[in-house]
């Protein structure tokens, strides 16, 4: 009845586990239990779980991926305590069973479900605004990609406490992953989570390259969209590339362990190199799925707080397309140790050191960016020189490994790991929070306490040199990844400096949650008024803060690059804001739950195909079509909005405006 | 790091070349991006604000050539150094190189001499400035050999054989790990490798060869399984073709853990100590 899935599936005798999930289900009660109070479910299944408009969406993944991260972090406390506990024949409190899937467990959540969202609810929130669009081009897809994305995110967090999680690395290497030598639940988990989610992030890829592609403002030439749309479009043009070999070399495993294929076992004429060829083919690229949109974030903020263009705009183009192509060529440097020779790993080498030629093209244009600016320092622009200082050492610890020679002793060392880290945490988190606290006022109409976001910045900076200095030296002494426990001296405390960088970064987080809370408590002490905070230049800063569902009451007339600025330097000409347009009534799609009930059965599916139940598979895979056939045969699909309202709403934004005009004529309009 | 073997220097040689090479634009990278955020800050009205440069051809010239320059540098670098440096090229030596062969089990190393038809577990014994000869495969899942003072490493994989020509030059003991987890009992995975003169060298074999134990088709069956850890040891291993019919898969792959309840796996039960927390 149940497959596999009995009660010894709870970890009873564990009490990390155990207490963490009770520690979940607590947070979640109380969370139920206070909108209850408030009587906020229909608001919340109204506005929120149901909504199809792109910017709640975007925050509702940004939300998920704050969560995901803090998961992920606590893994990351865990695995650093471990090792610099498990020395001098110690064992330390977690024994290998248990360490394997914390690792796999951290990388899996933090690029799937940390990274992943947060770069992808920033591109969903901002794209349609920067673009002067109202919002993606399929709206109730977009819906169900965030659901499928929380359901796989579901799945993970659920082996804590039913059954495991892969004990293989966040990749699970075959023939580790097969059935031979990985029996367990564990790696079905990781399969269904992925291959779930991984839909979910294909469609947002179709999704945003179409927006970008079919649906800007008029005016809204290629060479005129902010950096940032040409970043979202690279690294969408890449997920669209590059998922479906994730979702089909996942298969394949899924193939071997449910119906015994032989793709990669070890009998049978498999080949377990095929699957790393494969899984890497996808992981080159996505490495730059995530970075693209950072870069595009960066752009922003280095622009905006310099007051000035982005120095050499085409120039960025060509580099990022450039990035985009030849991220394809790279793959084989993940695994020069396997003994291809010597032809194969110098081409491999040298393709991986051309694309550090795009990254560099970009951060000497950031850097004359700032030549000849009016410089301000706000968080986003913090966040966004300590990453300018700190990738350069990244990417050059990249193109270090990309030496094959030099490979040969780095790989999966502790360097390693302090290089990926340098360059994901140095690059994308502090992308995502440079995006973060630049966006925020835009998305909740009030700005974040400025004050509590240096407290955060500064001991996660501090944090971050630690740890990954530490792990830099350390791997270069020879230390390799994944270890539960060490025997060699010298290495010790090296790992001790890495646990406090680790506790430096844990008062940066708590100052992230200080901040955002004090943030809400003082929202009309730091209340956005103009919708204009940063003195901005891309449409997003045209409208109000937050903006209205249809983002813009009249599409957004484009007559040059930078398009905001443009307006709002011919405003200041003219002290006028110009006539009022003529207001018309405006179609938005119309709310739909497809996506939640979509993802209830998806994750139903999931759940049953990992524990073998086969018939809550079937009637999860019924239930998934039914979805799919009412929402096809759906009567209306979208509202309109009384030309009434938009005159009222947009009336409210220019009055908003007007006085801002009148009152300051530097920061206008 | 201190190599104490030709791979070793040579592969540290071509990491800190490149690191230099990057270094040089790598520091002046950084100190002008701080210094230029310094300088153009709001509040300094010695700052000239040019709120229009946002083109120069001459600097976008600039900007594409730095980078362009120098990966064309280390791309020469990386050509040659591939080259050079193959895992499976042999070092020009006047002595023979020894032969050694190279399995990776769940969770040990055995480390078979044809030529002296010996074998270890755990503890390679090497003559020092021989060059040795390493033809790896495993009897499981992926490993990666490494010995960080000996230089490059090389993945060992079933059904597969990749090789590897090392050498060291001083008599000392240097630490040997697996660096591809393996699976849980991945940590135990480390050797010592004795690096012994001529003499010494000698009598290690010998001592080997009058050993009680012998590895064998049947001997080596009970190694396979998830054993962990196992003691370094020595046996005598007259069968010149284990290595050989690993490779080819006339020995089938080891099995790997058992399901245990819960839908965990269970490892096999440690037979010298270490406690299984699995289920």
């Amino acid at each position: 009845m149940l497959g596999k899935l009995d009660w010894s599936a709870i970890p009873f005798a564990q009490p990390i586990p155990l207490f963490a999930a009770g520690l979940v289900m607590l947070a979640l009660l109380g969370a139920a239990i206070w909108v209850t109070r408030r009587g906020l479910w229909s608001y919340l299944w109204r506005e929120w779980i149901t909504s199809v408009d792109h910017k709640r969406i975007g925050i509702m993944y940004s939300m998920l991926a704050l969560l995901m991260l803090l998961r992920g972090f606590i893994d990351a406390i865990m695995m650093r305590s471990q090792q610099s506990i498990a020395v001098h024949g110690a064992k330390g409190y977690l024994p290998p069973e248990h360490y394997d899937q914390i690792f796999s467990a951290h990388g899996t959540i933090m690029i799937f479900f940390g990274a992943m969202p947060f770069i992808i609810g920033l591109m969903n929130f901002v794209v349609p605004l920067q673009l002067g669009v109202r919002d993606v081009a399929f709206p109730t897809l977009n819906s169900v990609s965030f659901w499928l994305t929380a359901s796989g995110a579901l799945l993970v967090n659920m082996s804590l406490v039913i059954g495991e999680f892969a004990r293989t690395g966040w990749l699970p290497y075959a023939p580790l992953s097969e059935t031979t030598y990985s029996p367990g639940v564990g790696v079905d988990y990781y399969l269904w989570a992925i291959q779930i989610s991984g839909a979910g992030t294909l469609m947002t890829g179709i999704n945003l390259v179409t927006t970008i592609l079919k649906m800007r403002t008029p005016g809204m030439s290629y060479m005129r969209m902010p950096m940032f749309c040409w970043t979202a479009l690279g690294s969408n043009m890449l997920i669209v590339a590059a998922f479906p070999i994730l979702t089909a070399t996942l298969a394949m495993l899924t193939l071997d362990r449910y119906l015994g294929f032989h793709f990669f076992t070890n009998e049978a004429g498999g080949n377990m190199m095929m699957f790393v060829n494969l899984i890497w083919a996808w992981g080159h690229p996505e490495v730059y799925i995530l970075i693209l949109p950072a870069f595009g974030v960066f752009s922003e903020v280095f622009s905006t707080f310099s007051g000035k263009p982005l120095f050499g705009y085409r120039s960025m183009v060509a580099a990022t397309l450039f990035i985009v192509v030849v991220s394809f060529f790279v793959w084989l440097h993940h695994f020069f140790t396997m003994g291809a020779g010597a032809d194969v790993n110098a081409f491999f080498g040298i393709a991986t050191s051309v694309i550090a030629v795009g990254t560099g093209v970009k951060i000497y244009n950031w850097l004359f960016t700032m030549v000849g600016g009016r410089l301000r320092f706000p968080t986003p622009m913090l966040w966004s020189l300590a990453f300018m200082v700190t990738f350069v050492v990244g990417g050059m610890t990249g193109v270090l490994m990309a030496v094959p020679p030099a490979d040969f002793l780095l790989h999966n060392s502790m360097f390693l790991v302090a290089h990926f880290h340098n360059v994901i945490v140095g690059g994308v988190i502090f992308g995502a929070f440079a995006g973060y606290s630049f966006w925020f006022p835009k998305a909740f109409g009030f700005q974040l306490d400025e004050r509590w976001g240096k407290r955060a910045f500064w001991p996660s900076l501090i944090g971050f040199v630690l740890t990954f200095g530490a792990l830099y030296v350390v791997g270069l002494e020879g230390m390799t990844r994944r270890l539960q426990r060490t025997e060699v001296d010298d290495w010790i405390p090296w790992l001790h400096v890495a646990l406090a960088g680790v506790g430096f970064m844990m008062l940066g987080v708590a100052a992230q949650a200080i901040q955002l809370y004090i943030s809400i408590r003082d929202r009309e002490r730091l209340r956005d008024l103009t919708g204009d905070p940063w003195d901005g230049r891309s449409l997003e800063w045209s409208t109000s803060s937050p903006p209205p569902a249809f983002n813009f009451a009249v599409m957004p007339d484009v007559r040059g690059e930078e398009a905001y600025w443009g307006m709002k330097r011919r405003a200041i000409e003219a002290q006028s804001l110009g006539d009022e347009p003529a207001y018309e009534s405006i179609d938005m799609p119309r709310n739909s739950p497809t996506g939640i009930v979509t993802a209830f059965f998806a994750t139903l599916i999931g759940f049953a195909l990992i524990w073998q139940i086969w018939w809550l598979a079937i009637l999860g895979f019924l239930g998934t079509y039914a979805t799919f056939v009412v929402f096809a045969w759906r009567d209306r699909d979208e509202i309109s909005v009384p030309v009434e309202e938009v005159t009222r709403i947009d009336r409210a934004r220019r009055a908003a405006r007007a006085r801002h005009l009148g009152q300051n004529d530097e920061e206008p309009a | 790091m201190a190599p104490e073997g030709p791979i070793a220097s040579a592969d540290l040689a071509i990491l800190l070349n490149a690191l230099a090479i990057m270094l040089v634009i790598v520091v002046p990278t950084i100190l002008a991006t701080l210094g230029v955020a310094w300088w153009y800050r709001a509040g300094n009205a010695r700052a000239h604000y040019r709120p229009d440069f946002a083109y120069s051809g001459r600097v976008e010239l600039i900007v594409w050539s730095i980078p362009i320059m120098v990966i064309l540098f280390l791309g020469g670098v990386i050509w040659i150094g591939s080259h050079d440096l193959d895992p499976g090229r042999p070092i020009p030596s006047r002595q023979p190189p020894l032969e050694v062969q190279v399995v990776s089990l769940d969770w040990a190393w055995l480390f078979i001499y044809p030529e002296q038809q010996v074998a270890s577990l755990n503890a390679l014994a090497l003559p020092v400035g021989v060059p040795v000869h390493l033809r790896l495969t495993s009897a499981s899942v992926m490993n990666s050999f490494f010995v960080p003072r000996l230089g490059s490493q090389i993945y060992a994989m079933n059904g597969m054989e990749t090789q590897l020509s090392l050498r060291a030059d001083r008599a000392g003991q240097f630490y040997g790990q697996s660096a591809q987890f393996s699976g849980d009992g991945f940590s135990d995975m480390h050797f010592a490798v004795q690096a012994l003169p001529g003499v010494g060298f000698a009598q290690w074999v010998k001592a080997a060869q009058a050993s009680q134990s012998i590895l064998d088709d049947r001997s080596f069956a009970d190694l396979g399984g998830q054993h962990r850890p196992i003691e370094p040891s020595t046996m005598r291993a007259p069968q010149g073709t284990l290595f050989d019919a690993i490779v080819a898969q006339h020995i089938a792959p080891a099995p790997g853990p058992q399901l245990g309840p819960g839908g965990r796996a269970q490892s096999t039960p440690s037979s010298s100590g270490v406690q299984n927390h699995a289920g």
